[in-house]
């Protein structure tokens, strides 16, 4: 059901052509439940990446996730990742669906984790925890 | 002519989804930039609207089946370990000018069979099958922000410059995947 609450973000002041749309007002805690959920998902991912490097154990654990496909570890990697964000952005879909999040701060928190994330999917980096 | 099952999903994989990928991004990309106050009427930001929402949910519909295809139909025919004769992983491809079925495109580049290739792998293979992930998360979030604030992106330029950064960095994710995939198909095809 849409929310109904009045224009609190004072979107047709900005940009009065959207009066004519009649525009419902939305919270942004959807919105940033997505922006931290996707970093979360891609530091998940460098994370497995670096730590199935350093843990034969774990490496071996990700590989059993390829079902016999001849994936490798990085089936487990992959599916681990994507289950992370689905289920974090859920969570915080659920717990954030009508408030006012700071989307400055929900962006600056997925971005922090993202680039993290994606510089533990890089080789010269994750390939020194093999060593 | 003849094209191999194989080749034929290389192609579905690089060509065909990632051209569609691209068309897509530079769709979507143009509709977001254009989401400015005073530029459209209203009639015409339903029109833009759903020129965005067909390119930016498309772009997460081809992300998606980019990576589960490359990963989970194409990847396993990369690493197959094709050359192992006894202690010598490897022993398979002495001599090979490209990939047989002794000798699958990893064990290829691993081997320098045919000059110093396995950088290839070791650094353009692990960076791809890797990076390539983040594409379809961050598109989806980027079209999640997209629908969820539809025409008031208008009048949010902070909010249209996220979604337009998450855009951007599926976009780059895939061009690392995409690049390194086509060089090594071109260096050890899969065959």
């Amino acid at each position: 059901m849409a929310d109904t609450r009045p224009d609190t973000h004072h979107d047709v002041e900005h940009a009065p052509e959207l009066a004519e749309l009649g525009l419902e007002d939305k919270p942004d805690g959807p919105a940033a439940a997505a922006m931290v959920a996707a970093g979360f998902g891609i530091l998940v991912l460098g994370l497995l990446t670096v730590l199935s490097e350093a843990s034969v154990p774990l490496h071996d654990f990700l590989e059993k996730l390829e079902f016999n496909r001849g994936v490798g570890p990085l089936a487990g990697k992959t599916i681990l990742a994507v289950a992370a964000w689905a289920v974090s952005w859920a969570l915080l879909a659920v717990l954030w669906r009508r408030k006012d999040v700071n989307l400055k701060t929900a962006f600056s928190v997925g971005l922090v984790l993202g680039i993290i994330g994606a510089l533990g999917t890089f080789p010269p980096i994750f390939l020194k925890f093999g060593e | 002519m003849e094209v191999s099952y194989r080749e034929a999903w290389t192609v579905v994989h690089g060509l065909i989804l990632g051209t569609a990928f691209l068309l897509a991004f530079t769709g979507g990309l143009a509709e977001l930039w254009a989401l400015r106050p005073g530029m459209n009427t209203a009639a015409g930001v339903v029109k833009r609207l759903r020129r965005l929402y067909i390119g930016t949910w498309a772009m997460v519909a081809i992300a998606w089946a980019t990576v589960i295809s490359g990963t989970w139909i194409i990847y396993p025919w990369y690493r197959a370990k094709l050359a192992i004769v006894g202690e010598d992983e490897l022993a398979g491809c002495v001599g090979a000018v490209l990939p047989s079925a002794t000798c699958s495109p990893r064990d290829f580049l691993l081997s320098n069979a045919s000059g110093q290739t396995h950088s290839w792998h070791e650094f353009g293979m692990e960076w791809k099958e890797h990076i390539s992930w983040a594409a379809p998360l961050l598109a989806t979030a980027a079209a999640f922000v997209v629908t969820y604030y539809g025409a008031r992106l208008i009048a949010r330029p902070w909010v249209r410059a996220v979604a337009l950064v998450m855009f951007v960095g599926a976009f780059g994710a895939a061009v690392v995947g995409g690049a390194f995939g086509a060089f090594l198909n071109k260096v050890a095809p899969i065959i």
